[in-house]
């Protein structure tokens, strides 16, 4: 999809496209989730007992003591392992595929190729332009094109190398600028032109008459490196094609349906003879929400021999999956008043997708569509374009695609306040977007705790103290971000929940819910037990969590888009009340008493104007209630609202709510070396409510942990100069190479939890897991312009740079000019 | 020796004298994972770059990927399934799940060895020991705050214990 042609988005499906779900249902008819007295932030029984406790997580025994099983853990009868054969060339024609050898290898049970199931599938509905392996054309080094199953992966090792594979050559792309001057040298033929991947261009208000009338304008050039997921787990899968014609596909995937849906569509098997089970995850952060080829490579080799087949990934492989952070190239104009109101904002983003669309439509929307709070922009104007480079696919990392533009703007945004001589943090104060108000593109924000946010880190750092009165290499620097709890659609257009729960009670005192929602570490299944707990009076120990098995849960989207506490949360939540509001009719009628005095809590149900007398165990209300109602089950399900811009596309980035996060960071630079130590990053997020400050904490940690590590040390790159084989191969795709940072290089990280208390979110809360990454980056940028008086504008942070910078400007000066400035506006 | 042909290798694993039959190549891990069905041990990267794999061989931090498992016949291996005493974790165990050092959990085997390895040493540990212990296994969801946080928590109960 390109400029000048009509583009899809979602809510749309193309005309003769076959899509489930019917957009044209009246919106009369679309379900409407019950309300609950007191709202859905309410604690059930006058306050929390469970919710805002520092509690375990319910898989966490199993996890500290190695009995958690993961996908390569699982060995069934008769297994083979299988391995993938990858492409040596960035571009280039597969001529023909020779795989006799290979075959007649003792210990080699089957090959397959592309053409044993060439169907398209992409987890976008619009552009589905990847293969499970190639059949005509190889676009990156490491493209996958044959599968070995043989009886060991020493033997698939071997018969791997036996595999001819007659390549044509063509002229391959690896960077933005490439791409864009050689339309001819196609990546991908599913572009619209040359290779334009997606282009999208909005505006909103005056921009260009904002900036004129502005005070003070800034321009800015950014370039924002790519990164990737990089989790400890690699990716691995077991696929078994049984006797009946059922597949069941174990897979270490952040998204079961949506792989579910796809095995069956590239493998042709009805769906309902697909089973996909996500075992314990290693680690996702978005690496893990698309089907890869081993999924599918697996299941086809098990089909063909009769035998499960397991595929682990290399870590080298996990490097060519990728689906990581977009390099991105960044314009920015931005307008101030000379009191530090924003007056306009204008961006031209391109960004580096690699050879597949991958979610990139979204992520193209994202690029620009996630920057209108939680400053209000008076008058904003984007203009972004993903090229398809002859890479690995980029995609969905922890904050998708606002990463990149958080980090120019914020940088921007210090500039900005230089040359006003104005302090950031008061600047940020003064455009704060409010709450329960709309953005400039039409997002409605609920709520909003940015200011406390600021507040804290201002409060915890010793702000006052320290900006501009640090010595030379020493600095603080200051950054806000906003970012989505879930989207407002599904990936493919339909009229069913987001999101479901089953909870079933036992009358042994147990209560199990199953839903599809993905624990990737995060901690979901443990939000679902804490809700649980909550509203039935349970003990953790006694509520068992199934999930993400499709035969035995109801559809949950998966964890990516920071959703499932915000959706799954208030489908469990919606589920729990139900059956709460049984057992307290249950209970109200044997004593007499009204329903609203039922307290169920710490194991005992009791009527509150009462309790001496009228008190049971839980476990015995349960049986009074089931003996009342018969067999104790519900269902809960989360639909969002309608929202977002009355504007093609304006539905992408619209969230039921939104969580706000501020940072500061203090760095030491060392002026002769241009080496940066990051010491300290305060982070402070306002997640709504934090159903467990233990795991809201982790993932605030985890996620400033991930931006640090991106500013300053880690790179997805490839060789792009020399000549041969080697252009376009992966820098270093080792985790020696790939500078993930350790336990010595990471900052002292201090976790400041914020609660607004949304309206919407379960007991209030909003995400957690991908906001608090987002400023880490231009924090660190701004903290070395106080350290050094130099402007990193482009990632990452690293000595040679910071040298380059140090010896081009005139940083001391530049240094002293800011000083100058304290005690002055301040 | 033939590369493929399988030979007797006996070590103690976590108390217990168990016998494999394994091909001299065979890794540590491999041996313990596909063999002895000790999977709690993980594999993250196959070549030695993110400790997820360390077990204790004597008592030494290990790193079972680059360790042949021919090279332990006759040793001690423990594993982080041989933490815990008769089904009661171990302190650092309860405390990993306690503060949240354990998010995904992968990385959470080889940094319990190492940090079990420490404590052995050293009851009293700083931080920044803690940090150096723990340097050579990656973590990529918890920003090792909690692993730090978890690793003092112990070692003060190990020291509370032992009074």
């Amino acid at each position: 999809m390109s400029d000048g042609k009509p583009t899809q988005a979602p809510g749309t499906p193309p005309a003769g496209m076959a899509i489930p779900g019917n957009r044209t249902m009246p919106k009369e008819d679309r379900l409407t989730p019950p309300v609950w007295e007191g709202g859905r932030a309410a604690p059930p029984n006058g306050d929390f007992r469970m919710i805002g406790k520092r509690n375990r997580k319910v898989e966490g025994l199993a996890k500290v003591t190695g009995r958690a099983v993961y996908a390569d853990d699982l060995v069934l009868p008769r297994m083979l392992h299988a391995k993938l054969l990858r492409s040596i060339h960035a571009h280039a024609r597969i001529v023909s595929i020779d795989a006799s050898a290979a075959l007649a290898l003792p210990g080699v049970h089957a090959v397959v190729t592309g053409a044993d199931m060439p169907t398209h599938f992409g987890i976008i509905p619009w552009t589905e332009d990847e293969q499970a392996l190639c059949t005509d054309k190889v676009r990156y080094v490491g493209d996958a094109i044959a599968a070995v199953a043989a009886d060991d992966e020493r033997t698939c090792e071997e018969a791997l190398k036996l595999v001819r594979v007659e390549y044509e050559p063509l002229p391959a792309v690896t960077d933005i600028e490439t791409a864009l001057a050689h339309p001819e040298w196609q990546v991908n033929e599913k572009a619209g032109e040359g290779n334009i991947s997606k282009h999208v261009r909005l505006e909103f208000g005056d921009v260009d008459g904002a900036l004129a009338a502005s005070d003070h304008v800034v321009e800015g050039d950014y370039w924002y490196e790519g990164s990737t997921h990089a989790p400890l787990e690699p990716h691995c899968c077991v696929a078994e094609f049984d006797s009946t014609g059922f597949l069941t596909v174990w897979s270490s995937t952040q998204v079961a349906h949506y792989l579910h849906r796809d095995l069956a569509k590239v493998l042709n098997l009805p769906t309902q003879r697909v089973r996909v089970i996500q075992p314990v995850v290693g680690g996702g952060f978005g690496g893990k929400s698309e089907p890869f080829s081993l999924e599918f490579a697996a299941a086809k080799l098990s089909m063909v021999t009769g035998r499960p087949v397991k595929i682990l990934y290399t870590r080298e492989e996990v490097f060519y999956a990728h689906r990581g952070r977009h390099p991105m190239r960044l314009r920015y104009r931005t307008g101030m008043t000379a009191d530090g109101a924003i007056t306009g904002t204008d961006a031209l983003v391109q960004l580096d997708g690699g050879a597949y669309s991958s979610f990139g439509l979204v992520t193209t929307y994202y690029s620009g569509q996630l920057l209108t709070a939680p400053y209000a922009l008076p008058a904003y104007r984007f203009d972004s374009t993903r090229v398809f480079t002859n890479k690995p696919a980029c995609g969905p990392k922890r904050g998708h695609g606002s990463v990149q533009p958080r980090f120019a703007f914020e940088c921007q945004l210090d500039k900005l306040c230089e040359k006003a001589g104005l302090d950031p943090i008061e600047v940020r104060r003064r455009n704060f977007i409010g709450e329960r108000t709309k953005t400039v593109n039409g997002m409605r924000v609920t709520s909003n705790g940015f200011l406390e946010c600021l507040d804290a880190v201002e409060r915890e750092s010793g702000w006052a103290a320290k900006f501009r009165r640090m010595p030379y290499g020493r600095g603080i620097g200051v950054a806000g971000s906003m970012y989505i709890s879930g989207t407002n659609y599904c990936i493919y257009p339909n009229e069913m929940p987001q999101s479901a729960v089953q909870l079933r009670l036992d009358r042994s005192g147990r209560a199990t819910v199953m839903s599809g929602c993905s624990d990737i570490g995060q901690g979901v299944e443990s939000v679902l037990a804490y809700i649980v707990c909550e509203e039935l009076g349970l003990d953790l120990r006694d509520v068992r969590v199934v999930a993400a098995d499709t035969d035995l849960t109801p559809v949950d989207l998966g964890a990516y888009s920071s959703r499932e506490t915000f959706m799954v949360g208030n489908a469990c939540l919606d589920a729990a009340r139900h059956l709460r509001l049984k057992i307290a009719q249950t209970l109200a009628e044997r004593w007499g008493v009204a329903a609203g005095e039922i307290v169920l809590a710490n194991g005992v149900a009791c009527a509150s104007s009462d309790p001496g007398r009228f008190a049971i165990s839980v476990k015995e209300a349960f049986q009074w209630a089931e003996a009342r109602h018969g067999t104790l089950g519900s269902v809960g399900w989360y639909q969002s609202p309608k929202l977002g811009g009355e504007y093609r596309g304006g539905t992408i980035g619209a969230s039921p709510a939104y969580s706000f996060t501020a940072h500061v960071a203090e760095v030491e630079c060392d002026p002769e070396t241009g080496f940066v130590a990051v010491k300290h990053i305060w982070v402070a997020h306002d997640c709504g409510r934090a159903l467990n400050p233990v795991t809201v904490e982790g993932q605030m940690e985890g996620s400033a942990y991930m931006g640090f590590g991106e500013a300053l040390l880690e790179t997805q790159r490839y060789k792009d100069a020399a000549p041969g084989h080697a252009f376009g191969l992966h820098h270093g795709p080792s985790l020696l190479d790939y500078r993930m940072p350790t336990s010595l290089d990471t900052p002292e990280l201090h976790a400041l939890i914020v609660e607004s208390v949304d309206p919407e979110g379960p007991y209030g809360a909003k995400e957690a897991g991908e906001g608090p990454l987002h400023p880490s980056i231009p924090a660190i940028a701004n903290a070395i312009h106080d350290a050094l008086g130099v402007r990193c504008d482009a990632l990452p942070f690293d000595p040679p740079s910071v040298m380059r910078l140090l010896r081009a400007g005139e940083a001391r000066a530049n240094w002293e000019r800011a000083r100058a400035q304290v005690g002055g506006p301040r | 020796m033939d590369a493929a042909a399988l030979v007797p290798c006996t070590m103690q694993v976590n108390g217990d004298a168990r016998t494999c039959a394994i091909t001299p190549a065979t890794t540590l891990l491999e041996a313990l994972r596909y063999t002895l069905g000790l999977t709690g041990s993980k594999q993250g990267c196959d070549k030695g770059d993110c400790g997820a794999c360390t077990v204790l061989v004597d008592g030494v931090p290990t790193l079972s990927c680059l360790t042949l498992a021919l090279a332990c016949d006759g040793r001690a291996v423990t594993t982080v399934e041989g933490l815990a005493d008769k089904g009661v974790p171990h302190p650092l165990q309860d405390a990993f799940d306690r503060t949240g050092g354990a998010q995904c959990g992968f990385c959470t085997p080889g940094m319990l060895m190492s940090a079990y390895a420490l404590l052995q040493r050293e009851a009293a540990p700083t931080r920044d020991e803690i940090s150096h212990a723990l340097s050579g296994n990656l973590c990529r969801c918890t920003g090792y705050t909690k692993i730090l946080d978890a690793v003092e928590l112990a070692a003060a109960e190990l020291r509370e214990r032992a009074k």
